[in-house]
């Protein structure tokens, strides 16, 4: 029940974010966040409310840490 | 956004697989971990993740999912609520086929009954101010990912100055049944993986005292393959240290302290109360519901109904199923009596019910 997707926010208007991912378009309401959001930032979106902002450089930086534990040569 | 595909890249999950099994091998008693949210149960099951894992790790699923851990008294009243006249149920889809002790809401509206499933408790308060002669009533089911959004829900509906927009709200804290889990001497948990949207509201410090009282390490994980297994290998590391920490494997979404804004919503709109949990029982402060200040869009105190007595299913394993001490397969009603087309407990209702996962991906 509380899958929440990432999207995009494309527009901002008062307490209201236009979001989008892979084309599909979805009006979420911004009362819950309490960090700053701008156009361009990615959000989770439950239940028409951006409940959290997703950091892209930290999902960046724990992908690369995994890549380097990981490297699949590295691992017998 | 395509670096959210690499948290599915195989190569990476199957290499966290290895690294498991390198850390765990040769361990007589299996490490057992449990996952208490139901996206992670269907995560697991859709990616087949057991079958990745070594024999010296099992994962468990917990009392996850809301659907599932929504007693019968629940449905009951919003049957009963559906029969009133000039009254809209307004609800996410997953509670349609809930069974209650008679009836179920999806049959309440074949018979006629007004219930439309909505994406958004916003939703229900647009429908209740374009209805002004019907009483709108939104299930506030869900834990602390979606009672925010039904507190929410009734601030805007309070701000539109509308007096026919209702909230029936039996909402669920995390952290109580896992605490009640943890204390169970037929359980052993070695660690949990904590829910991802639950903790990006409620904060990773919330699981603290678990590990304090408890002595269970905690990872905060995401959904993704590599979410999962990387939130396993972090469990693996701190029980074969002995050691009993909260870490945040979704760090990209979950902080410290959480969603303070929401949270302070929650404070707002809710207060807690002891809350019945199917096949579990009543917990005490386990649940939110309507706070005083906020009685008027309360549908329990506003909308009185006689709610017919109590029934509960025959055989159904439901609530060993919730505490993590049976699987599916042990349940004689499994795929027989009970299956997702016509369900007889709540676990096989919910997509993510440990019951509907394992009869969809194969048990
Ligand atoms: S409601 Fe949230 S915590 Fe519960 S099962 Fe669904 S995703 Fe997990
Ligand atoms: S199979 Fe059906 S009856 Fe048995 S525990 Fe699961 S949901 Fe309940």
């Amino acid at each position: 029940m509380c899958v929440g997707v990432p999207m995009q926010v494309i527009s901002i208007e008062g307490d209201q974010a236009l979001t989008e991912v892979d084309g599909v378009k979805r009006e979420a309401s911004l009362m819950l966040l309490d960090q700053e959001v701008k156009v361009g930032d990615f959000v989770i979106i439950h239940a028409g409310f951006a409940i959290s902002k997703l950091d892209e450089e930290d999902a960046k930086a724990t992908l690369e840490l995994m890549r380097e534990v990981f490297e699949p040569e590295l691992m017998g | 956004m395509n670096y959210q595909d690499s948290f599915r890249d195989k190569e990476l999950v199957q290499g966290l697989a290895r690294r498991i099994a390198e850390l765990t091998r040769g361990r007589k008693k299996p490490l057992v971990f449990m996952e208490v949210c139901g996206t992670h149960t269907m995560a697991i099951y859709q990616y087949g993740l057991r079958s990745l894992l070594p024999p010296e790790v099992k994962l468990i699923s917990g009392p996850g999912c809301p659907v599932c851990v929504t007693p019968n008294g629940y449905l009951d009243r919003a049957i009963a609520l559906s029969r009133l006249p000039d009254l809209t149920i307004t609800t996410f889809g997953d509670m349609l086929r809930v069974p209650g002790s008679s009836s179920s809401l999806m049959e309440e509206r074949a018979k006629g009954a007004d219930i439309r499933v909505v994406y958004s408790p916003l939703d229900a308060v647009r429908i209740a101010a374009a209805n002004p002669a019907k009483r709108v009533v939104f299930l506030g089911v869900g834990f602390e990912t979606t009672a925010p959004t039904v507190a929410g829900s009734i601030l805007a509906a309070k701000a539109q100055g509308l007096s026919n927009y209702f909230v029936l709200a039996s909402h669920k804290t995390m952290p109580q049944p896992m605490a009640i889990l943890s204390a169970d001497p037929d359980l052993s948990v070695d660690g949990y993986i904590c829910p991802a949207h639950v903790s990006a509201i409620i904060g990773a410090d919330a699981y603290r005292f678990l590990c304090a009282e408890y002595q269970v390490p905690c990872v905060v994980t995401g959904f993704e393959p590599t979410d999962v297994m990387q939130g396993v290998e972090m469990l693996a590391r701190q029980a074969l240290q002995g050691e009993s920490r909260v870490e945040i494997q979704y760090s990209r979404v979950v902080r410290w302290e959480g969603n303070a804004k929401a949270q302070g919503l929650l404070a707002e709109v809710f207060t807690p109360f002891d809350a019945p949990w199917r096949g579990i029982g009543v917990l005490p402060g386990s649940g939110l519901r309507i706070a005083d200040a906020y009685g008027e869009f309360d549908a329990e105190l506003a909308l009185p109904v006689q709610v017919e007595e109590l029934k509960e299913h025959q055989g159904c394993l439901c609530g060993e199923i919730l505490k993590g001490k049976v699987a599916p397969g042990d349940c004689p009603l499994f795929g027989g009596k009970c299956t997702p087309e016509s369900p007889v407990g709540a676990c096989m209702v919910s997509s993510e019910g440990t019951c509907a996962a394992a009869f969809k991906y194969g048990r």
